[in-house]
């Protein structure tokens, strides 16, 4: 169960306006007080470890560049929720230990909102509105990934192991 | 039932050889060989992950590293990066590192890098392109890169697959580019998103391995996982200069293959496209956009700076002049690329026309350096990404489309139909 205020987007957050590449250059520490901004250049000053990140459809399209997730997970962002993902950011985030779930209510979900995730049972609850909203379960080899803390650890802790 | 390309490719590579994978299957895979570039290569995670893994690299054989983004470098930071990448691959013996000789899918293909049924990842977002070799290239982020290069395998999700059929002869000024955006236009920007896309037909048989490219390269763009085009005669042919004289029939998809869409297109009805700010999937007729006026025009990139993009736009620029007041800047996709055309005298022509000939690179194509554009400008771009700020300034725009259609744009300074100027390759 993660609980969390919510900092809340709306369709198509690509890579480009999560990671500007005119940052791309800086250490991820660096760029990460440019996370967000072509459109909320409050977001990297504001954020608060422990708040959510929503977004409505496609989150994370455009670029490979791990840049995205890496940023975020620097500012301490641990949970995305969006309608869908992008298919190469959905990787990322699941290989560096952030959990990415899927809900197709977050356009119901705003800004400010206290929202408590149980991503076990695929639940989501707004303290603030009261409304309930269903979202996916995480895939069972994708939750070993999470349970070693990212596909590195999982990579050490199974797969270098055994071959 | 039979299969599609990817559940061949993936079937290949799998853990239990032989062992028939279907789409939505998770699997591990072993990966043919792993691209590098500067941007998002070994410097960000991969060397300290490597490090912390005390891992070496599994198959050095199978890993290529190319310095594009930052080449030539702009200032001290790009220059660092190209430079802690050339040292990285020397110190981990990769042989296979390039730097100034173009963008990285470009430079992969036409060393003889990329071959059919491999399944290649890439830490770049347009590793789709190789799809046009019948391989399965797909983006990664650094994370997953690392995993790689100690292991040699990863997971993947084997996706569903959209086939689009293409039939019939392409119009006079229409060019992949155009088929490429048309397509997208109707999947949407999201709409192939963890799915192939399978291009097939007669329009796609009769294209030469440069408009291929474009076509697979811009995959990702629909939010595709690869694109993939069937293995043939054009395909052998090329092959053929990097001296492979195997065979790879087997990896073409089965024609009772299951197909999650299959949409169907008549070339014949295409006329030039355009993807208007700031989405890929904002697609108009160039015709419907004819007021807008340009300050840049740009042909270059892994998407349309191709020879057959170069000469292209020269047989349309012969004798003419670019508009007063805005710049063409053309950057052939590869250093070979720009040897030939410098040879064929395609540079010239160009040149003549007006052109700024800049090295093969990145640059312009992502606004890092070489052709940055500042605020409240619009180019009209060869490249596969019009996002908010993507070559400059965030009140910038970008429009994207065929080189003929850039070249016209060079000429009127206003988005034009390539059809309206006469001189062009079928005129
Ligand atoms: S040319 Fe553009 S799209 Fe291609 S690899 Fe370089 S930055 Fe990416």
């Amino acid at each position: 169960m993660i609980k969390g205020k919510v900092w809340k987007y709306g369709d198509n957050i690509n890579t480009d306006i999560i990671s500007p590449p005119a940052y791309l250059e800086l250490s991820i520490k660096d760029a990460a007080q440019y996370t967000m901004a072509p459109i909320d250049p409050n977001f990297a000053k504001a954020y608060q470890i422990g708040d959510l990140f929503v977004a409505e459809h496609n989150l994370g399209s455009g670029s490979s560049r791990e840049t995205a997730p890496l940023m975020l997970k620097a500012l301490g962002v641990r949970t995305v929720i969006a309608k869908d993902f992008a298919r190469i950011f959905y990787r990322n985030c699941i290989n560096i230990g952030i959990l990415a779930i899927e809900c197709a209510s977050t356009d119901k979900i705003r800004q400010d909102d206290v929202i408590e995730v149980d991503y076990l049972n695929g639940m989501i609850y707004n303290q603030t509105t009261k409304a309930h909203y269903s979202c996916h379960k995480i895939p069972e080899h994708i939750m070993a990934i999470i349970n070693h803390g990212g596909l590195i650890q999982y990579l050490k802790d199974v797969e270098l192991k055994t071959t | 039932m039979g299969f599609t390309m990817s559940e061949k490719i993936m079937a290949m590579a799998s853990a239990n050889d032989g062992i028939n994978v279907h789409a939505d299957d998770i699997i591990w895979v072993r990966i043919s060989k792993a691209m590098m570039d500067d941007v998002l290569g070994p410097r960000l995670e991969i060397d300290d992950i490597l490090t912390d893994l005390n891992a070496s690299i599994w198959d050095k054989d199978r890993v290529v590293i190319i310095s594009d983004h930052y080449t030539p470098p702009a200032n001290v930071n790009q220059a660092d990066i190209v430079k802690f990448t050339r040292d990285w691959a020397n110190t981990h013996q990769v042989d296979h590192y390039y730097e100034f000789a173009g963008p990285c899918h470009q430079v992969m293909v036409e060393k003889g890098h990329v071959l059919p049924g491999e399944i290649i990842v890439g830490t770049d977002s347009h590793t789709c392109t190789y799809g046009a070799l019948a391989a399965l290239g797909t983006g990664v982020g650094s994370t997953e890169m690392a995993g790689v290069l100690a292991t040699g395998i990863t997971w993947m999700k084997v996706p569903r697959t959209i086939k689009a059929q293409w039939h019939g002869d392409l119009n006079a000024m229409v060019m992949a580019k155009d088929i490429s955006l048309k397509t997208i236009s109707v999947l949407g920007h999201a709409g192939a998103t963890y799915k192939t896309i399978e291009y097939c037909g007669e329009t796609i048989d009769s294209l030469i391995m440069d408009e291929r490219l474009c076509l697979s390269n811009m995959a990702v763009e629909a939010g595709a996982k690869a694109g993939l085009i069937r293995y043939d005669a054009i395909t052998a042919a090329y092959l053929e200069k990097f001296g492979v004289t195997e065979t790879f029939e087997h990896i073409n998809p089965d024609e009772d293959a299951n197909y999650e869409t299959v949409l169907s297109f008549d070339a014949q009805e295409l006329v030039p496209q355009v993807a208007c700010p700031h989405e890929v999937d904002n697609v108009k007729a160039v015709s419907d956009v004819s007021h807008v006026a340009i300050h840049q025009a740009y042909i270059g990139s892994c998407t349309g700076g191709r020879y057959n993009d170069l000469l292209a736009a020269a047989t349309l620029l012969e004798g003419k002049t670019i508009a007063k007041g805005i710049r063409l800047l053309v950057s052939p996709a590869s250093k070979e690329v720009y040897d030939r055309c410098l040879k064929e005298g395609i540079l010239t022509i160009l040149a003549d026309a007006g052109a700024t000939i800049l090295a093969s690179s990145c640059g312009a194509c992502l606004g890092i350096h070489s052709g940055t554009l500042a605020s409240g400008e619009v180019c009209i771009s060869t490249t596969n990404r019009n996002f908010l700020g993507r070559m400059g300034s965030k009140s910038s725009e970008v429009y994207l489309a065929s080189p003929l259609t850039v070249a016209a744009s060079a000429v009127t300074g206003y988005i034009t139909d390539p059809n309206a100027i006469s001189g062009g390759i079928n005129d």
